[in-house]
């Protein structure tokens, strides 16, 4: 029938034929690891009738048929439904449920996770539903539509949904003699989750309430920070806004803990300012630091840029023109702060408070490096995995917890602040000048947020400074003794030796990240073209599915993927491979955010007419959108390097010693205390990211000059649903 | 510069709707566009006329039916696939390429050599009067100039269809006038299908051989301009036409194709569209009345609310035993002022009788 049929066809019977099935070789002797045909006649006869799947659709496509999409369709379903079902049903060592081997006898054999073969299969197959689905007219018959709709679905299930899944079913593994429900229930409601001791006695409150209690805590004060910083950014002739633009960039580039470290530098028990109150004061050094206080501190140090980054939308999202009116009719400052700009501005409060609660329920660095015996379920979780405890069941259990917090804030989030949102910006521009602020507003905002703003550069600069002293608070002495032992270089031999501690996990961080990045950007680009310039039945859960990766804490899909990914089908543990595709499904999100702003400012008839002039979809959005969208383009690019760079939460759990990343190992140095060379490494990390921000953005800055203008701000052609 | 454009293919929708879960709209529609003709779709917004020009082109793809351009049917089609090009509303150039860039695209993403394009890009500029402009970039144009580079890229694929989503309406009245000329002109001279979207009721006049008016995703007639314009088949499409007094009436004679009709007190004599019903209404297009102090035999008294003089003519508001009439009168001897009584009288060849539902 066409090119696309036949060559997805040959691609998919050259798979099962050539490449190993199997990723890594059954025994070491054979050079080349059966391919599935061969295995079918082999070790792994179940492997036939995926062969069978493949070959279906063959004579209706070389025959021109036109059942060639009905074929397709039955093969690509038939195909991946068999192939994920022997993945499932054959484990290692033969059947994976007893009950599968009572009924079809045992067999000889297990299989080991898929390789090239399998891969390359499955895709073919993939594609094969989504070209017959094209073929049958679905998306208006566009090839490209649903093939990108089907790889993003797919990837989707199986790295966000199918892992999340295992959490569910791990935390259901039953001890013998034990219902698998009753395991559940169990685990869900033990005692250190829910426990209210510390209220009605002196024991300890679960960790659940510890939890909730830093999540509302970290929420209202980075909403109040926040908003006073966007309201002195946008609404006061404050003259040093890019000071308050950089605030927002520094979280970006700092892995998570590393604010924690220097508030250490600060108030730990040799900090600056507990040994001064010792000596002046008399008070006894201890670490009180430790626990709620500090992490609450870390985090809204962390969260608060933020915070003042969705606020400054809102406030700036308030059309002028309303303050105008109210003024017009009488209202003074006060009056038309409190009746007219608080209202608007509420639905936008309660969005920066969900997203600080969600971002300190998520967060892992800070309570790790904080917490001292004041435990949250990020990392309980952590704790429940690694070290002594080692109960995947429990650390499930409690992941079950945190992602229903998390994905429940989420939800309200969505759907009933994004709905009383009043700040959606219309096409028009908005004229006119915002009201000025109430004099007790601007002393408010002010007296918060610049004393805060100072201190967290102080912190920044403590973080730089910190690496060049021997030992803080014992030895103040300056030495470079941390960054020779972390980033050391020798001419030995044979050359050039890289000596230093960190120069391992530096780079193989910065490869992950380089790999991980682009994936990242095209798939997050792709879905957010599927999102704005599509329309197809399901969108809006589609969209759903996509963004929700995004609540999903990162000891939740740290804690999922060593569960899902450690067994057949899918062996990814202890590779890269396993980090890059955890970077891509965490870091997505925002790439399709991004995707998705620039993408509906361009002009929907662009791409269309693109399509009446004979160009296919993946011609328009080759030759149209992505010229238009370069910044987008680097936007994400830049955000999914620096993030695959600065994150730890689900890292720790999936580096091993052949692939450790920068953050894990800084965290390992911090636990065994070693803070001179931990602080050495993550200004290094800073200043490294941060000269690479500064080097994208001048690239991006200097495109921006010589852009055109945008697109015709032409009236929005007559309504599409006409 | 004259191409015979013998590919010119019609187009045909067989009982075609579009659903949008329980909203229609475009219902059962089934019209034919002869090749080398240019067919109007008229309504109002959200009657359905975008939703079925973009059916043509492949944006969107019918719920049901069968859509035919030049005999074969491309309901399955994607737009990539089938021959149509159009001209968008917003012209959609591609900023970030020049003009000749723009025009030479769909040429280019169908693997035609860059001499060739460049040649039948040049040549498409040349045809719309934009010779020399090859490599400015979109933003440096006029708006009508980029209509008319919007109108050759569409050109120089020489489609089988080509299609027009409210192209002027972007442009000033003036502009309008001249680019709606030279539209009909190129596509009388090159012989295309068009299909031509709008809701101005005169430019659909101006351009049309056929006019389609839609209402509420059904087709509320067909016909050539005149036909419309004198014979409208319902109140909707005699108001949509500029017929915008609608009064009731009732047939008291009938002879051979000629129906005697009661207007209150005034009787005019018009084609008979009544189909045997008595109960009408007449649609009464402003410049069909004339006001007069002088009571006359078929005339209406009627009481004047409001006069406004336009230079050229003067603007009435009457109360009558019919309802309230708008009159646009070019007599500008013995005007009538606001609050005196006069009498209305009708000239038939502005007044038609369509039913009175509907």
């Amino acid at each position: 029938m066409n090119r696309s049929h036949l060559s997805w066809l040959v691609i998919g019977v050259l798979g099962f034929a050539l490449p190993p099935w199997y990723g890594l070789p059954t025994s070491s002797s054979a050079p080349w690891p059966p391919s599935g045909l061969l295995a079918s006649f082999g070790v792994a006869p179940w492997l036939l009738p995926i062969g069978l799947f493949l070959l279906l659709p063959a004579p209706f496509v070389i025959v021109r048929s036109r059942l060639a999409g009905l074929a397709l369709i039955a093969a690509g379903i038939g195909g991946l439904g068999y192939l994920v079902a022997q993945g499932l049903a054959i484990g290692l060592r033969g059947w994976s449920q007893p009950l599968l081997a009572d009924l079809f006898g045992p067999l000889a054999t297990g299989q080991r996770g898929m390789g090239a073969g399998g891969l390359i299969v499955a895709v073919s197959l993939l594609f094969y539903l989504t070209l017959g689905l094209a073929a049958r007219g679905a998306m208006k018959g566009d090839r490209f539509t649903t093939g990108a709709i089907g790889l993003v679905v797919a990837a989707i299930v199986v790295f966000v949904f199918w892992p999340v899944s295992t959490i569910l079913s791990q935390a259901m593994v039953a001890d013998p003699g034990q219902s698998a429900i009753v395991a559940l229930a169990e685990r869900l409601t033990a005692r250190d989750i829910w426990s209210v001791g510390c209220v009605v006695s002196a024991t300890r409150c679960g960790v659940f309430w510890n939890s909730i209690l830093l999540a509302v805590l970290t929420g209202v004060l980075t909403t109040l920070l926040g908003l006073a910083f966007a309201l002195i950014a946008s609404r006061t002739g404050f003259r040093f806004k890019t000071g308050l633009r950089l605030l927002t960039v520094l979280p970006i580039i700092t892995p998570p803990f590393v604010i924690g470290l220097a508030v250490i530098l600060l108030f730990g028990r040799n900090g600056t300012v507990t040994q001064f109150m010792a000596e002046y004061f008399g008070l006894t050094a201890t670490r009180y630091i430790y626990g709620l206080p500090g992490i609450l501190l870390t985090q809204v140090l962390a969260f608060t840029p933020i915070a003042f980054l969705v606020l400054v939308g809102v406030v700036q999202g308030i059309a002028p023109a309303m303050e105008e009116a109210a003024q017009t009719l009488g209202a003074g400052r006060w009056q038309t702060f409190r009746r007219v700009t608080w209202p608007l501005m509420r639905p936008g409060l309660a969005n920066a408070f969900l997203v600080g609660f969600i971002e300190s329920l998520a967060d892992f660095g800070n309570p790790l490096v904080m917490g001292g015996g004041y435990e949250v379920l990020s990392t309980k979780i952590f704790y429940a995995v690694v070290g002594a405890q080692n109960d995947p069941g429990r650390a499930a259990a409690l992941g079950i917890v945190l992602l229903a917090l998390c994905v429940g804030a989420f939800i309200l989030q969505r759907t009933w602040v994004g709905k009383t949102s009043y700040t959606t910006v219309g096409g028009k521009g908005f004229s006119g000048t915002s009201a000025a602020l109430p004099r007790v507003v601007k002393y408010a905002a002010y007296g918060t947020a610049l004393p805060w703003a100072l201190f967290t550069f102080l912190l920044y600069g403590l973080i730089l400074f910190g690496g060049f002293v021997e030992n803080w608070g014992r030895n103040n002495s300056i030495t470079l003794r941390h960054y020779i032992t972390a980033f050391g270089l020798d001419w030995g031999q044979n050359g050039l030796l890289w000596t230093g501690r960190a120069w391992n996990s530096l780079f193989t961080t910065i490869q992950i990240a380089a790999v991980s990045a682009p994936i990242t950007a095209a798939l997050g680009l792709l879905t957010a073209y599927l999102l704005v310039r599509q329309r197809f039945a399901g969108q809006s859960t589609f969209e759903f599915m996509t963004m929700l990766s995004f609540a999903i804490p990162g000891t939740v899909i740290g804690v999922s993927y060593i569960l899902a990914f450690n067994t057949p089908p899918v062996e990814l543990t202890g590779t890269a491979a396993i980090l890059v595709i955890c970077f891509v499904f965490r870091n997505m999100p925002v790439a399709i955010r991004a995707g998705v702003a620039s993408m509906s400012q361009i002009d929907k008839s662009l791409d269309e007419c693109a399509l009446t002039l004979g160009a296919t979809s993946a011609q328009s959005v080759r030759r149209v959108i992505l010229p238009l969208l370069r910044p987008a383009v680097v936007a994400s690019l830049v955000y999914a390097f620096v993030r695959a760079i600065t994150s730890v939460s689900a890292v720790i759990f999936l580096v091993t010693a052949r692939y450790d990343m920068a953050t894990s190992y800084i965290v390992g140095r911090v636990e065994i205390g070693d803070f001179g060379l931990a602080i050495a490494y993550s200004s290094a990390l800073i200043v490294l990211m941060g000269i690479g921000i500064l080097f994208i953005q001048l690239v991006v800055g200097e495109r921006r000059i010589g852009r055109r203008d945008p697109v015709q701000p032409a009236a929005r052609p007559a309504e599409v649903t006409a | 510069m004259t191409r015979s454009h013998s590919k010119a293919g019609g187009v045909e929708f067989r009982n075609v709707s579009r659903r949008y879960g329980n909203v229609t709209a475009v219902d059962n529609v089934s019209f034919r566009v002869e090749p080398g003709t240019l067919v109007t779709l008229l309504g109002p917004s959200g009657c359905g006329k975008t939703t079925t020009l973009r059916m043509i082109a492949g944006l969107e793809s019918a719920s049901s039916g069968t859509i035919l351009i030049g005999e074969n049917d491309v309901t399955l089609l994607p737009a990539t696939d089938r021959d149509v090009t159009m001209v968008f509303q917003s012209y959609a150039l591609f900023p970030h390429m020049s003009v000749i860039d723009n025009v030479a695209f769909g040429l280019d993403v169908s693997g035609v050599g860059r001499a060739e394009r460049e040649a039948k890009a040049r040549e498409g500029l040349a045809m719309v009067g934009l010779a020399g402009y090859e490599a400015r970039l979109p933003s440096e144009l006029s708006g009508g100039q980029q209509q008319r580079v919007a109108v050759a890229r569409a050109l120089v694929l020489e489609p089988e269809v080509l299609l027009f989503d409210e192209p002027l309406s972007n442009l000033d009245a003036k502009l309008r006038r001249r680019m709606r000329d030279d539209i009909r002109e190129l596509q009388q001279k090159l012989r295309l299908t068009s299909v031509y979207v709008t809701h101005d009721q005169e430019e659909a006049l101006a351009v049309s051989d056929q006019i389609i008016v839609m209402n509420k995703a059904v087709i509320a007639q067909q016909g050539a301009p005149a036909d419309l314009y004198l014979r409208p088949a319902s109140r909707f499409v005699a108001d949509f036409m500029g017929a915008s007094n609608l009064v009731d009436a009732t047939v008291v004679g009938r002879d051979g194709g000629r129906a005697s009709v009661r207007l209150g007190e005034a009787t005019v004599e018009l084609a008979d569209a009544s189909a045997g019903v008595d109960d009408v209404s007449i649609a009464i297009r402003p410049q069909a009345i004339a006001v007069t102090r002088l009571a006359d035999a078929p005339a209406l008294p009627v009481s004047v609310r409001k006069a406004t003089y336009l230079g050229s003519h003067m603007e009435y508001l009457l109360d009558s035993s019919v309802g309230e009439l708008f009159v646009v009168d070019p007599h500008m001897v013995a005007t009538v002022r606001a609050g005196e009584s006069a009498f209305a009288r009708f000239d038939p060849t502005g007044m038609a009788v369509v039913p009175r539902a509907g």
